[in-house]
Formats: C-alpha cells, structure tokens, sequence
C-alpha cells in the first residue's frame, strides 16, 4: 500500500519538484510522495461534477466492506468513495481464494464485495454462496467492452454473478542485479532450479495452491490445472525439495522484494508493474512452459449485510476513468476497452501488462476443480508444514 | 440462603462459560475428528479413524512445537528470574513501581504490530545489515526459527516476570536474616531459601508462557516467514486454508492431548523439586 504522509516539508517539496522538473522521478512518485495525488483524488471524490453518479448521503449506509488482494485499490480511490458516498470501505486483504472461500463457507464474514478469482465463480454459485448481480444497479459496466475470454466465467447457466475487474498473469519477478551477471531465465524450469541453487535462501513461493502447485506441476511439463495423483506427487516432490531453500511463503511479496531480502518471487501482473516502477531492475517473466491467465471478478455474497453500498462501490470503480486511475496505481490490465484507451502510452505498450501472444496462448485459466480438490489442500498443507 | 445454595449461584456464571466455552467446543472438536471432510471443504459426519491415521502428514508441526515451546519458555525464565529478583528485592522501592510499568508498556501496543516491527528489525536492512558493516558477514535472520525465539522470547517475557517477581516480593525477609544469623554464607541462603521459595512463581510464568506457546501461531506465521511450522500454524491451515475441518480437529484433539500429558509431567516433576507441597505448582 502506498503511505501517504500528512505533510510534506517544503524543502524536500522543492527537492521533489527539482526532481520531477529533471525527470529523475516520474509524476506519479511527485504525486505519492509530496500527497497532492491522494488530495487531488478526494477534491475530485468531493466535487459533485466529477462524481459521475450522485449518491444521496447516507442513502447506502456509512461503511462496505470488500475481501481483496494485497496492493490492488488506491487507498486514495477508496476514500473518494467515502467523500462521495458516505461510506467508508473497509479492506481485508487475502493472499487466497481457498482463504476467502474458508471464511465464506464458515459465515459470519460481514463481507459485501469479494473480489474472486475466475475459478471459484461456478463453485461460490454452486454452494449458493454469491447471488446474482443485478445489473439495472452497475450501469457502468459495459459488457461488450470486456473479451468473452475474460468475462464468461463470471456467467453461469446465463446469469450474471459476477462482474470482471482486472485481468492478469502469474509468472515470476526476479532482480536481475542478483543474477550476478547470468541471462534472465525464461521458464518456471529456471526458477525452481534458481530457487534451489544460486539464489538459494531468497526465492519466495505464494502461499496459494493454485499458483505453488501449479508452477511446481510446469517444471514437470504438467498442465497447471491436474489433479492426477502421480503429476502431483511429483510436484509435492519439487516443492518439499525447495522448501529449505525457500526464502518465505507469502502472497504478499513485494515488502520482501523491496527490501532485497528476497531476489525471486512467485508474481501477480500488477505487482511486477509496482515493483517495476520503482526498481527498474525488476524483470517479470512468464514461464515459457505456460502457468496461470486470469480474471478477477467483483461479487456480491448473498449475506452481504450492505447490499446497497456494495453496489456503489462497484460501479463507482468501474466507472471508466475511475477505473483507469485504480490501473495506474495496481497496474493490472482492467480487460475493459474503454478504460484501456484511457491508459498512457508506456502502459498500454508494457510487456507485463500485454504479454505477447506467443507467452500468453501457453497460459491456462485456474479451473474449478483446483479450488475444492482435497489432495491439492493438502499437498499445499502439507508442503508449508514441512 | 444456605451457604451450598449460595456458592452455586456464585459459581454458576463461570460453570455456564465453562461448559459453553470449552467443554461443549471440545465435544464437538472431538466429533468431528471422526468425520470426513465435504467435497468443497467443511465436516461431513462419518465414523473413522483416518484422520488421526494422517497425523505424521504433521509431525514436523508437533516437533516444532514441541521443541521451541520448552526452549522459550526456559529462556523466558532464564532473563526473567534475574530481572523479578532485581526489581523484588534489589530496585530502589521509589523506582520499583515505574520499573514495572516499564515491564508492561510493550503490552499497550497490539502484539501483531510489535511483531512487524521485528520483520525490520531483523529483515536484511536491520541487525545483518549493522553485523555486515562490522565485518562479521551477513546472517539471515528473519524467517529462520531463531527469529521466531526472538518473537516468542519479546512476546511473552512479561508473562513470566511478573509471577516471579509477585513470589519474590511476598518472600519473608525474616527468613533471610534467620539464615544468615545460623551461620549461612549469602549463596546458601540463596540456594536454599530464595530460589525455593520462588518456585511457585517459576512454575506459574512457565506454566503460562508454556501452554500459550503450544498454540502459538502468530510469531511463527510472521516472522517465520511460513517456514517455521508450529501445530497452530498447521490448524490454522487446516481450518482457513485447506477447509479439512475433521483432520483439523484430529490435529486439535491430539494437540490437547499432548499439553494433557506433558503439564501433567510439568506439575509432577514440580511438586517433587518442591518437597512434595501440592500447591507451589499451582501456586
């Protein structure tokens, strides 16, 4: 999450200003760093013109409450939504779906939005744990500005239950400069043996089956999604082998990476976009063998105590040029057209955001089966209690 | 009202939040552990005994535990006995009440924040950082179990100062002085009048940094990186991550079972150390 400072002394205001002047800091960091982005973003949450829909104060309640992944909002975005609205957004931040659905399935969680993943749709649905968006209340989404690809998952059996937010790639993020002068690898093959040789002590695994096991499964030249007993032994196999030399298992990577405590790290799009930004020497790699494509979707939980407000909430960060500052700020693809054309150049350019074809046909969607398969819980359970 | 009414009405509130809080929740702990897990996650009833089958799947968890458990809480005692006899009987009276507000004001911040901080502290910008300026290499301490002590040993001292230092201070300095007038040099009187008489403090801190440590699972989950397993890491998984809820609660069930049998051989062997007095265990 970006800090915002409360005040910034006005010595190294100028410094920053000078900077930005130079180009040495791009508008973004002048923005983060000197607070004027996080003020420029609540004035335009304030004023009623840029607000696109006018929400009656207190019509939806004073708080909503989303599950969502690490890195993924602005807060700035978020307290626009409480300038606007009224509502205050409460963040819960998971490092995965088997972790959202768990809570879920236990009850109780208060949540209005969650923020899941293509290959739980059908199964939240199926358990009757999400209901169906009504779309008269999301007038800003729009879905022919979305590739099928991308937004099907979200429909089942001809109904809406879920509205797709951004879209991505798991690869890999490794600090070129710990390479100590090696090529940049290019398959998941490269990074179990880094992981287990020359950067032995600071690579980082996510603590996600879908993405631990299945890039364990493409060292094999499995398919990312099986669940045959023999392929996932031997991914158990790789993952139990490099579990000593591993340097954490955790989702939430980037603090690791920034510190160069970590030099490799499982990776989400959006955060090679942050990590990149920031350090250049940053490269993200789509393994060449394949590994995970994947769509994000907002859903609304049928126990969702604020109903109203997650509501709101969606269509007001799908809300096109809302929509394009959360991108700036997450750097994940929307896969929205029209929120797309309002990206700059360099971002619309980007080889992490639009991998080339070739990478990206190797890729497979997370299937269904992967969320609820009893052996690969307990191979991911058994693989951290090593 | 007859005194036996009168006690039960006194103690029903505590009997309720008894059975409702842990003698129901066990029961159902222990149901569960013979069931089967649902397709999608959860507890489907059944009758086996597979779960309890899998706990070696846990054994590195139960051996973590069971060996950083003991070892921080011998460490906790080892800095906490000479700091509680320090502010008992050494500090200045006029200094001893700030001093052991020093000893609490760690616990006005929320533990999982204070636990952050020693991902800083400890992380590769920290002490390896300050070590490697010294030229005495770089050693990677987060995310090693050493970091965990670190947590563990931070976490919880507090919790076995304060029964020490309460132990100390009550200690009759009569008894001192009685000592020392029959002819007892200072580390006799030590030997056999302070450190048995603290006993009872010593083995109440242990007995509470010892059980809150074999369900420990924060420390190990933020500054073991995932790496250093403890059994409540291992529930935790079970429950939030992997949703096998009848192995989660087999895991439970035997984890209860093995604090049974070792504070069962805790409070024996300290009652023997103590003489055979039934109450410096349990103070």
């Amino acid at each position: 999450m970006t800090k915002h400072r409360d005040h910034i002394p006005a010595k190294e205001f100028l410094q920053r200003l000078e900077s930005l002047r130079k180009g040495s800091i791009s508008r973004r960091d002048f923005l983060n760093a000197t607070g004027l982005g996080a003020a420029a973003a609540v004035m335009s949450g304030a004023m009623p013109g840029l607000a696109r829909r006018a929400f009656a104060q207190g019509a939806i309640g004073d708080r909503v409450v989303i599950a969502t992944w690490p890195n993924y909002h602005d807060p700035a975005d978020l307290e626009a939504f409480r300038a606007a609205t009224g509502a205050a957004v409460d963040v819960n931040v998971f490092g995965s779906n088997e972790e959202m659905l768990a809570k879920l399935q236990a009850g109780g969680t208060g949540w209005d939005v969650v923020v899941a993943t293509n290959y739980t749709i059908s199964t939240y649905v199926e358990q009757g744990i999400i209901e169906e968006i009504d779309l008269s209340r999301v007038p800003n989404f729009d879905r022919s500005a979305t590739d099928p690809r991308f937004a099907d998952p979200g429909i089942v059996d001809g109904k809406t239950y879920a509205i797709p937010r951004n879209i991505g790639t798991t690869g890999y993020c490794i600090n070129t400069n710990d390479l100590a002068g090696g090529a940049t690898p290019a398959t998941w093959k490269e990074f179990w043996d880094l992981a287990r040789g020359q950067l032995t002590g600071r690579a980082m695994v996510h603590d996600y089956q879908l993405t631990a096991i299945g890039n364990a499964l493409k060292y094999h030249g499995y398919s990312f999604n099986s669940v045959d007993p023999k392929e996932l032994a031997d991914a158990e196999a790789l993952l139990i082998d490099a579990k000593p030399h591993l340097f954490a298992i955790n989702s939430d990577y980037q603090p690791s990476i920034r510190s160069g405590d970590a030099a490799m790290s499982m990776c989400w799009t959006g955060d090679a976009v942050q990590l990149q930004r920031d350090m250049p020497e940053i490269a993200y790699v789509l393994g060449r063998e394949g590994g995970e494509l994947w769509s994000d979707f907002f859903t609304i939980p049928a126990s969702a105590p604020h109903k109203e407000a997650a509501y709101a909430l969606i269509d007001f960060l799908l809300e096109p040029q809302m929509a394009a500052k959360e991108a700036l700020f997450h750097g994940y693809p929307t896969g929205d057209a029209r929120v797309d054309a309002l990206l700059p150049e360099e971002m619309r350019n980007s080889p992490i955001l639009y991998p080339a074809a070739d990478l990206l046909n190797a890729l497979e969607f997370g299937a269904a089966v992967t969320l609820t398969n009893p052996d690969r819980a307990e191979i991911m359970a058994r693989f951290k209690a090593a | 009202m007859r005194p036996s009414l009168r006690t039960t009405l006194f103690l029903a509130p505590a009997t309720a939040w008894l059975l409702c809080m842990l003698v129901l929740p066990l029961m159902v702990v222990i149901v569960f552990s013979f069931g089967e897990r649902g397709a999608a996650g959860g507890y489907v009833p059944a009758l086996t005994f597979e779960n309890y089958g899998n706990l070696g799947a846990r054994w590195a968890a139960f051996k973590n535990t069971l060996v950083l458990a003991p070892l921080g809480t011998v460490t906790c005692l080892v800095i906490a006995w000479p700091l509680a006899y320090f502010l008992a009987i050494k500090a200045d009276p006029r200094w001893r009440t700030l001093l052991l507000i020093l000893v609490i004001v760690p616990f006005w911040t929320s533990i999982l924040i204070r636990s952050y901080a020693w991902i800083q502290i400890l992380g590769g910008n920290g002490l390896p950082r300050i070590i490697g300026e010294l030229g005495l290499g770089r050693p990677r301490l987060i995310n090693t179990p050493f970091a965990v002590m670190v947590g563990i040993v931070y976490g919880y001292l507090p919790l076995m100062v304060f029964p020490i230092y309460v132990a100390l201070e009550k200690l009759d300095r009569r008894l001192l002085e009685a000592s020392s007038d029959l002819g007892s040099p200072p580390w006799r009187t030590f030997l056999q009048v302070t450190l048995p008489l603290s006993l009872a403090g010593v083995a109440t801190g242990s007995m509470l940094v010892f059980i809150l440590l074999m369900g420990e699972f924060l420390i190990p989950q933020i500054l073991g990186g995932g790496k250093v397993f403890f059994v409540g890491n291992a529930l935790v998984d079970l429950f939030l991550q992997s949703r096998n809820w009848p192995f989660g609660a087999a895991v439970a069930a035997t984890l209860v079972i093995v604090m049974l049998v070792t504070v069962t051989l805790y409070l024996k062997a300290m009652k023997r150390l103590s003489g055979g007095r039934d109450d410096v265990a349990l103070m």
